[in-house]
Order: C-alpha cells, then structure tokens, then sequence
C-alpha cells in the first residue's frame, strides 16, 4: 500500500498574490492544504527603533510608511496618541477635527478600493482591478492637492492639520462622493450576483466570532463574523460621536460576507465625508499651545517671532510630561494602535505600533486548514493584509 | 459539375493544389493567431478603460511582430533539473494537434481549377469530428508533459490540473455534438456544412440550442481559457505549467492557446452555423463567425472570475455530462418519432 | 468601573498588585510577574476583559529592573481599555506566557522575543519573527546601535 506523502510548496516572498512579501510555506495533500506557516519579517524597517532616537513632530513621516495604503489613517492614530499624552484632545480646533474625519473616510475608502481591486483580481476578475485603480487616481489627485503627495501624505500635525484646504477642495471632494455609489453599483454589477464569485467566496475561509476575538481579529473581518464592535462609535475620538452612520456587520463569517461588509462601509463613509463636509465652518486649524504646535507658514516666513518659534520647535521639540498611552482607532484594516512611553525627553521613549494585519494574518492558518490551494489566495485577499504594516 | 481532382486524375495538379491550400491554411491561421494577440490586447484593455498597444507601429498594429522578435531574441533557459527531451517535446506536443485539426475544417464550397473540381478543404475525412476529438484528446499529453518536465511544483500542480480538466469536459464536448450528428446523419466537416446549407433557419444552432451552449462552454475549458484557466492561474500557480519555458518555446504555448481558440471558433461554427453556407459568399463567412466567436472569448476573459477545481469537476460530470446524455435522448425521441 | 476592576483585581492578588496609576484617563496596574497568567485569566473570566490588544516589551535601560512587559487590553461589552505592566529583570528576561488565555499573544510574544530578547515559558513555538532566524542580538534594546551592528553611525544630524 502506498504511503501518502504531503508536498510542500512554498508561496514565496515573491509572488503575484501574497500582497507584499509574504511567505507561506504550504504543506498540501494533493490540492488541500494539511499546514500552513506564514513567515514575515522582508519588509522590516526597524520604524519603532527610528522613532526613538527622532523628536515627535520627525517621527511622524515614519507612520505614513506604515499601512501604506491608507496613510492619513496611520498620521491620525499617532497625532491623537501624541495629543493623548500632552493632554491637550481638547483644545484642538473645530475645523481640524472635522478635516481628520474628512480624510481619514477618503482614506477608508482609498484602502478599501486597493482591497477590492487586488482581492477581484486573484480570483480572475481583472476587470473590476482597472476600475477600482481609476477611482483611486482621483483620490490620490485629491491626497495630492491638499498635502502635496499621492500617497505619503504627512499632512496631519500634533495639535492640528499643517495646512488648511485648498480653494475648491469641498466642491471636488463631494463631486467624487456623488459619483461613488455609481461606481459601487458597477463593482457589485459585475461581482455580487455572479454564480462564480459566490462560489468562489461563500462558504471559504470562516472563522467563528469566539475564534475571532481570540485570535486578535479587528475591523471588517471581525465584523463580518458577527461581532458588533467599531471603535468610532464605541471609543469616538476626533469628534466621530457627532456623526450619524451605521456599523456595518454580517452573520456568516465567510469571505462573502466580508465583501459586502466591506463595500457598504465604503457607502457609510461616504455618508460620514458628507457630513462631515456640511460641518465645515472657517476657523483655526491648529491648536493653540505654543509649546508643541508649529506657528502657521505665513508667520514663520513674515515675523521674527515666527521664525524662532518654529525654530524652537523643530530644534528642540516639546516634552511631554513621563507617562505613557495608548490610542486605538478604527484604521480600514481593523484596529490600529499605538502605545508611546515618554520619559520627559524631545524623543518617544518607547513607540511601539499595534499593526492590524499583523494580528489579523495570524487568523490565517485556522482559516485555511483542510481547504483547497485556490481557497488559500481568496483567504489572504479577505484578510486584507499590507505588509508595511506587519513587518513596519 | 466536372469530376472531383484526385491524385489519380492529375497527381501533378492535385499535388500542387493540396500544397497551396496546405499553405494558404497555415499562413492564415498563423496570421490570425498573430493578430489575436493584438485583439486581445486592444480589446481586453478597451474593456477596462485603457487603450492597449498604441506604440508599435500605426495604432500598434505592429505589436505581435515586436512580439514576436523579442521572444525569438531571448535567451534560452532549460532549468537544469528537467528531463531535456521531455521539456522540448512539450510545446511541440501541444501545438501540433492545435493546427493539423485546421485540416477538416471546410471553408468554402467547391470551385472549378482547370476543369477539375476542387473543395475548399485540406481532406474530407468521413470521420471528421472523431479525427478532431482525437487531436484535441492528444493535446493533453503536451501540457501535463510540460508540467511534468519542469521539475518545478507549481508546474506540475498547474499539469495534473489541466490533464484532469481537459479529460472531463472532452466527454461532455463529445457527447453534446453527437445530438448534431444524429440530425446529419454523417461525421464528415463537408457533409454537416451541406445540410445546414438550404437557409439560415436549418442551422443547427436554432434545432439544438441545448448542444451548442454545452459545447461553447465545454470547449473553454478545452482551450483552457477563462473562466476554466486555472492550469496557468497567474495568481495561484506562477502560469502554471509554463512557469520555466522562456523564448521561442513559450512563445509556442502561447501560440498553440491562440491556435485551439482559433480551431474550436471555426468548429463551432460549422457544427452549429453552417460554416462557409451564410449570408454572404465564400470563405468570408467562415471568418466573420470564427471573429465574433474569438471576440465573445475575449469578452468573457475580461469578465468572469476564475472557477475553483474542484467546482470546475463537478460541474464537468455531475451538470454538463448529464445534460449531454439528455440533449442525446431528446433528439433521439424526436428523430425516430 | 476600570476601579472597580482594579478594586477586585487587588482583592484577588493583593500580593502581586504593586502599583496603580491613572493618567490621562488611563489606568495601569503594574504586577510582578510570578502570577500574570492567574491575573489575566482572572481579567478575562471575571472582569470580562476578552481581548488582548496588544503585548510588547519595553526597556529602562538604567532602571532596576530594565525591562517592562505591557498588557494592552479591551472589554468588548464594556469598552473599557486596562493595561497591565510586569516587571522583568534582566538576569530572569522570562515571563509565563498568556497565548493560554488569548491565543493572539503567540505572535506579539515571538515579536517581544525577537526584538527584546524576553522570552515566554511555554510559548508553543518561540522563534524569531521579524529579523532572519540566524540573526544575533535584539534589535530594539536600547544598547543596540541604531545603524546596525557593523557599521558607523551615521554622522548627520537625525533629531
């Protein structure tokens, strides 16, 4: 009698579905997979040990490079953390609040069209791909408009935004909103109803809500197995409590249902930057401490006093009182934290980053056990994992 | 009508009008499987709201020739653990069966060469759609050589997936045609042309519909074409089975892709449209049904997402085939009765 | 309510309970570390704090004793957020691990482990996860070189 013998392929660093450079080390029985081991760690940077040895305000360009497709989401979670332990949540300005929620949606819906884009294209619909990359151009026009770069926007500050919007930015930013749900309708068009998605997705790659919340899962996923938690409803930070919308959540804890999650919350921030537009009123856009916000452009290029303040500032930097926080907020992958010690000193004694991919990856080898080879691409694209933010 | 040319009216004249239709064929075929690449481009990218090949030539109509010098200039690679004879042997395996199938298909009527008939027709064999199943049968042993020969895991997954793929649905193609030739009463290419050709209504595509959409869909996954692609799934496998052919010999897999689309357009068009018998005359028909059969292909690739293995086997034996062996009984019922 | 776990949680453990601080609306407990399993399977059954937000190491060079192993947690009903910190010394860098009660401290303990170099006793597979498997040294300790450990330090200006 022959002895079975499992194959061990390995879905390498380098390969056109793993998201980054990811490695799976697959152990399959004929087409289904007995073990499967991730290994990470190509992409580290060492960002947690840069940022200890940078002032607050230099640190915070190593956060864009985090999850890099959702950038402004990474700048919010450390401004607020930052704030968080100055103390200083509440004097931040109006209008820079209902900005951070403005862009952090835009961000939302950015990452979760990279998400739809990628995830569409390993199951072999290469269409919904270019469609989904068009939509992102005109968010990335936008990223460019208001902070100068496509995608590493840095344009978040401790205290406040760095700059205030251009002319006519609320006029394009509701002109893409109101093309939006068009362009959702057109994805579910082609997606939703057709019998081979559905049996490409229904039924692959579940996990239970008690697997979930012990595992680590947070954001849609966990969501889509039923589990009603949103941190910026249940936790609101940044003004979200003023804000009317829906938390999204689905029953069946299958790559399905964490599509359809996925896509109405993309319906439901567009809802928020609507609203979130209509709240809009002039006003300062930086907070007023001296001591830790930079002086507004035209003062540092006009006034003497500008001029060494901001000196002051970017030389020295502020020091926050010893102590130690953490800020969780609902980043479009799942929670994204962060942790910062200070010791009194210019620079983060200790910053360390809760990445949501990095936790939500180790929900992949429960999900994929005893499922075929074909399941294991679907499971990697619903996790929705950027290897920035894993390996940071 | 004068007398049928065979070699034993005039052998020099039937020798020199085989080797010129012979050649006429392949040139064609070879032209078109050229520019599929480009219809395939351009189609695929306008679908997708970009343009394409523009660069290369007048609207980059030069591009399968770009194409074409560049893999010829590549460098060679033979991954040192392969089976030598094995490896070489694989895309030749494949891309034969694809164009000598060209042989039996018919396009045109007969005409009159120096007071001789001649038909439009490499051979009228009298057993020409077995002669076709056949060679599709044989292009298997190309691709699970090929997957084999590699020494490479993913190739060797992306073989055994296409083997078992193709066997399959090869049933359910040959069972939904048989219901054709139980209204034609003949296997010969020549002879279902000619009883498809009183109107456009005796067409087999308006008296079997049920046998047409089987074998439309079966023959994708034959021609392993989306949404039955999986043996060179780029995302899963690395392009499957060629994941180690590099130059003139992944140009060959490629071709021989084209060239099985090329084939299974022409054959459903004459088992289902009549073949060269259409609206207008001559080998024109022909053409314009094989296009806007490549043309559906195309569409449907740039649409659908992929079908799982294991869904894909099931729907072979437990959907199609019985719906074949139905269609079967069917027009058995309504032909004796 | 977060004092009203602490409340219980120095009912239970009186002698573990070093420290209490609230700061910024946050409350920490700082614990030895001989019971942490015991407290956080406490926490997690009786406080009803069920997820582990995050786990990671953090070093006091010049502190007696250097090391701290932060517990990040969250109750979902409640949503109410607690940390927990445990003193490790640098002669004993082990803690008992916890992937016992949330089977997500696996990889933030091997992430503790690989770039502090405080290991987890019964982790079910401690091996490095970010840094190559023959890497020498923990890269986030603070007498590691920023640059590296064979090359010069950089010598422009980075803060």
């Amino acid at each position: 009698m022959a002895k079975k013998e499992t194959m061990t392929i390995n879905m390498g660093p380098q390969h056109p579905s793993t998201h980054g450079v990811l490695q799976l080390v697959l152990e399959l029985d004929g087409e289904t997979v007995v073990n499967a081991v991730p290994h990470i760690g190509f992409l580290h940077r060492g960002v947690e040990k840069l940022a200890e040895n940078r002032s607050y305000h230099r640190a915070l360009p190593l956060t864009d490079r985090l999850d890099y497709l959702a950038p402004m989401s990474n700048n919010l979670g450390y401004v607020l953390a930052v704030e968080k332990l100055l103390g200083i949540t509440d004097q931040i300005p109006e209008r820079a609040k209902v900005v951070r929620v403005m862009m952090a949606e835009l961000t939302r819906i950015k990452s979760h069209l990279v998400w739809l884009a990628t995830h569409a294209l390993d199951i072999g619909a290469m269409t919904v791909f270019l469609y989904c990359f068009r939509e992102r151009e005109d968010i990335m026009d936008m990223y460019e408009k208001i902070s100068g770069a496509r995608m590493t926007s840095n344009y978040f500050r401790v205290g406040g935004l760095s700059l205030d919007l251009p002319e006519g930015f609320e006029a394009d930013i509701l002109k893409f909103i109101d093309a939006m749900p068009g362009h959702l309708e057109t994805y579910e068009g082609l997606l939703t109803g057709n019998k081979i998605w559905r049996k490409r997705t229904i039924g692959v790659a579940t996990i239970s809500a008690e697997d979930a919340i012990d595992v680590g899962l947070t954001g849609p996923a966990l969501r889509a197995s039923g589990v009603d938690w949103d941190l910026r409803r249940d936790n609101p930070y940044s003004g979200y409590e003023d804000y009317d919308f829906e938390v999204i959540t689905r029953d069946g804890c299958d790559t399905f249902d964490r599509y359809t999650a996925r896509l109405d919350e993309m319906r439901e921030s567009c809802k928020i930057i609507r609203q979130a537009v209509d709240k809009l009123q002039p006003g300062p856009i930086m907070a007023d401490v001296p001591s830790v916000c930079l002086p507004a452009k035209q003062d540092v290029t006009n006034s003497i006093e500008g001029l060494i303040h901001h000196f002051k500032i970017i030389t020295e930097g502020f020091k926050p009182e010893p102590g130690e926080v953490y800020q969780g907020i609902e980043a479009p992958k799942g929670e994204l934290g962060y942790y910062i010690v200070s010791d009194g000193s210019a620079n983060p004694f200790r910053m360390k980053v809760r990445p949501p991919s990095f936790v939500n990856l180790q929900a992949l080898p429960q999900m994929i056990e005893g499922k075929l080879l074909a399941d294991v691409i679907a499971a990697i694209g619903t996790l929705d994992i950027v290897l920035g933010e894993i390996d940071r | 009508m004068p007398e049928m040319l065979s070699l034993s009216n005039d052998p020099v004249l039937f020798l020199c009008v085989m080797i010129t239709k012979i050649l006429v064929v392949f040139i064609v075929v070879v032209l078109i499987v050229a520019y599929a690449t480009y219809a395939e481009r351009k189609i695929i990218g306008r679908m997708q709201t970009r343009l394409g090949p523009t660069m290369t030539g007048p609207l980059g109509l030069l591009q399968p020739i770009a194409d074409g010098l560049k893999l010829f200039f590549k460098e060679d690679i033979v991954p040192a653990q392969a089976s030598k004879l094995a490896f070489v042997l694989a895309p030749m395996m494949i891309l034969i069966p694809a164009f000598i199938t060209v042989a039996v298909i018919p396009f045109g009527g007969d005409v009159v060469v120096y007071g001789y008939t001649v038909p439009l027709q490499i051979a009228d064999l009298n057993v020409g759609i077995l002669y076709i199943l056949a060679m599709a049968g044989l292009g298997v042993y190309g691709i699970v050589l090929a997957g084999w020969a590699s020494n490479n895991k993913y190739s060797l997954l992306g073989g055994i997936r296409s083997a078992a793929q193709v066997i399959s649905y090869e049933l359910a193609a040959g069972l939904s045609i048989v219901a054709v030739f139980m209204l034609s009463e003949t296997l010969s290419l020549r002879g279902i042309v000619a009883a498809q050709s009183g109107s456009v209504l005796d067409w087999y595509i308006f008296s079997q519909p049920l046998a047409f959409g089987l074998f439309v869909i079966t023959s994708l996954a034959e021609i392993n074409r989306t949404p039955f692609d999986l043996p060179e799934a780029e995302t899963e496998l690395v392009s499957g089975f060629c994941t180690e052919y590099s130059s003139m010999k992944y140009a060959l897999f490629f071709m021989a892709e084209y060239a099985n689309m090329i084939v299974v357009s022409a054959l459903i068009a004459t088992l289902f449209l009549g073949g060269p018998a259409g609206p207008f005359s001559g080998p024109i028909n022909l053409l314009l049904k094989v296009f806007s059969f490549m043309f559906l292909f195309i569409w449907i690739r740039a649409t659908f997402p992929r079908v799982r293995y294991d869904q894909l086997m099931y729907m072979g034996w437990k959907v199609f085939l019985p719906l074949a062996l139905l269609n079967i009984v069917i027009t058995g019922a309504v032909v004796v009765f | 309510m977060s004092q009203a776990v602490v409340t219980k949680l120095n009912g239970a453990f009186a002698a573990s309970v070093l420290d209490v601080k609230e700061h910024r609306g946050e409350v920490t407990v700082t614990v030895k570390k001989e019971e942490i399993v015991a407290i956080c399977q406490f926490l997690k059954d009786e406080a009803g704090y069920n997820f582990l937000c995050d786990l990671c190491g953090v070093d006091y060079l010049d502190q007696e004793p250097r090391f701290m192993v932060v517990y990040n947690m969250y109750n979902i009903a409640t949503k109410e957020r607690l940390r927990v910190k445990v003193l490790v010394t640098e002669e004993g860098a082990n803690v008992d691990t916890v992937s016992t009660v949330w089977s997500t401290a696996n990889w933030h303990e091997r992430e503790c482990w690989d770039l502090m170099g405080i290991s987890f006793n019964d982790h079910p597979d401690l091996r490095r996860i970010l840094m190559p498997a023959d890497w020498e040294g923990h890269p986030l300790r603070k007498d590691y070189p920023l640059q590296g450990p064979d090359r010069e330090l950089y010598q422009g200006r980075i803060s």
